[in-house]
């Protein structure tokens, strides 16, 4: 074909132009097929017509109209076909690479349902490794998230000193059972890992804002999964217990000490690998809850305002109750996180911005009122591991909320843009990773381990 | 003049099984032929036409198949099944009855501009 040159690229032209519309999922194989006969022959036409070829390709394409638009319309008609590429779509046109995925997968997860059962081995009880749980899960999703990355070397030393790091708090700190510095290892080294997890996702491009978007959309799909997941799981366990019960055997022991911490650690590789799957597939679920609980949530803070102002009534503050504020900081950040991170940048200023405004602003009266009380009491009784905890994690929620609230305010009235709001959350992110592993690493040094 | 969306997505149906009435058909050739039958008033996307012809498919009324006819490339040719040429004398029946009320109410066609 060396002759016609002008042949061979038009040939390449529909190369490419099939592999833009393998990218969408809403087009099946035999879809692409069609609509390439369809403008192979509206090429040939303008070609009579006297067009060169490449002109009439540009032309026919131009004809066909976005691709966007001609995906929504084959999603109209073929809206299953959205759900099946939760299992089924990769890379686009590459079931190798599909494939490949799916194994690196399994491996992870398997390895992960494997490695619980390690310390078991050296007779050691689940409740005996309480601290390092995460570590037999994180490790395994990081690695995986790896296998699809691929970043530079110097990202995997660094993940393997976090872990290890990690390691050596679970398992060197000579903190009591008893202890309150226990107690916060067993709840925060998760979310510190967590966050060394979030430096694989994003290692293939470290100072990229969206791709740090990403990775919080990434949790919350994750954990809406995981929740998914171990739903199902109790439905499985409820049979498996009732079937072999029928049968005279009790399945007890197998599953406490094999089907749930196996399946729980598996189901967190599985849930990274769905998430990574499914990218852009579907409409992500913790927007849509984000969406729905959002003005419930600021018509609660609000009836708490009101009652709080309407009777006079302080805040009753102890430590229980400082860490319930704390999550309900925590919450109406989440709620401020998913809802920004599936909006659309370029749309206007809504309703529901001025909501999420007064959402925030309620929240930060309320915790306010609770730090104003927290302050006399540890004035009264000192400091603890807990309540230093407590209060820093109300401090370090505290200054991201007001400042959303500040940009907020901007944003609803016209003064900044929206971009400002989502680089602040991004920006962000390292100081909970500092956070938490001041809270793992440093407070129990700090308070020797009580 | 256009075409209302409402009445092209009507209209669309007793269009194309009309046209696979008169024989099998591929998409490109669907489209020529519906612009040549409506002297290029009816202009379908391909966005339209395709889902357009899933949906038939889906619903019986027509059956694809890809082919390659001597000497063309292959194609994905659709053809009217049984089922598909009830649908058509039923949405003939429908359109009949519209089409004889609106005569009846425009006795002359209305002058399209400067009604009196």
């Amino acid at each position: 074909m060396t002759v016609m040159d002008g042949k061979d690229e038009l040939e390449d032209q529909f190369v490419q132009w099939r592999e833009y519309v393998r990218r969408r999922p809403e087009l099946a194989e035999s879809d692409a097929d069609e609509l390439e006969d369809h403008l192979r022959d509206s090429v040939d036409e303008l070609v009579t017509l006297g067009l060169s070829r490449d002109e009439a390709f540009l032309v026919a394409v131009k004809r066909m109209g976005g691709l966007d638009d001609l995906s929504r319309e084959f999603a109209r008609e073929h809206s299953e076909r959205l759900w099946k590429q939760l299992m089924f779509t990769g890379e686009p046109g590459d079931p190798v690479k599909k494939n490949r995925d799916l194994y690196a997968m399994l491996a992870c997860a398997t390895g992960a349902a494997v490695s619980i059962k390690v310390p078991a081995l050296f007779g050691l009880s689940l409740d005996d490794i309480a601290t390092s749980l995460s570590l037999f899960a994180l490790p395994w999703l990081a690695g995986f998230l790896l296998w699809r990355r691929r970043p530079a070397p110097w990202v995997y030393g660094v993940l393997v000193a976090l872990f290890a790091l990690g390691a050596v708090v679970a398992n060197a700190y000579p903190a009591g059972d008893d202890s309150q510095s226990i107690g916060l290892i067993i709840t925060h080294l998760p979310a510190a890992l967590w966050l060394v997890l979030g430096l694989a996702y994003v290692s293939d491009d470290l100072r990229s804002s969206r791709r740090r978007m990403d990775f919080i959309r990434f949790t919350g799909e994750w954990f809406v999964y995981l929740v998914l997941m171990m739903l199902g799981g109790g439905v499985l366990i409820a049979f498996l217990y009732g079937i072999f019960d029928a049968i005279g055997l009790h399945a007890d022991a197998l599953i406490e000490d094999w089907v749930v911490p196996c399946g729980i650690v598996a189901a967190a590789v599985v849930g990274g690998w769905l998430v990574e799957v499914k990218q852009g597939v579907i409409e992500n679920i913790a927007p849509v809850l984000t969406r729905l609980f959002t003005p419930l949530f600021t018509v609660t803070l609000l009836a708490y305002l009101v009652v709080i102002g309407w009777n006079g009534r302080g805040i009753e503050v102890d430590r229980s109750t400082l860490v319930m504020f704390d999550l309900l900081l925590a919450v109406v950040l989440g709620l401020l996180l998913y809802s920004l991170s599936a909006r659309d940048p370029r749309a206007p200023r809504g309703p529901f911005d001025v909501m999420q405004l007064a959402l925030v602003i309620s929240a930060l009266l309320i915790d306010a009122l609770v730090l104003y009380t927290m302050a006399g009491r540890i004035a009264e009784y000192g400091t603890t591991p807990n309540n230093v905890t407590a209060i820093g994690q109300n401090i370090v929620l505290l200054v991201n909320l007001a400042w959303s609230a500040w940009l907020l305010w901007g944003f609803v009235r016209r003064r900044s843009g929206f971009a400002a709001i989502e680089r602040w959350q991004t920006l962000y992110l390292p100081v909970y990773a500092v956070w938490f592993w001041t809270v793992v690493l440093i407070l129990p040094l700090v308070f020797g381990f009580r | 003049m256009r075409v209302t969306k409402d009445l092209v997505a009507a209209s669309a149906t007793p269009i194309v099984l009309g046209i696979l009435a008169e024989g099998e058909s591929y998409g490109y050739a669907l489209l020529r032929r519906i612009g040549e039958l409506s002297g290029g008033e009816l202009d379908w996307t391909e966005g339209f036409l395709y889902p357009l012809l899933h949906r038939l498919e889906r619903l019986g009324h027509v059956e694809a198949s890809w082919q390659a006819v001597a000497g063309e490339r292959r194609r994905k040719y659709y053809r009217i099944t049984k089922q598909g040429r009830a649908e058509l004398a039923e949405q003939q029946r429908q359109w009949q009855t519209v089409v004889g009320a609106l005569k009846q109410v425009w006795p002359q066609f209305i002058p399209l501009e400067g009604t009196a």
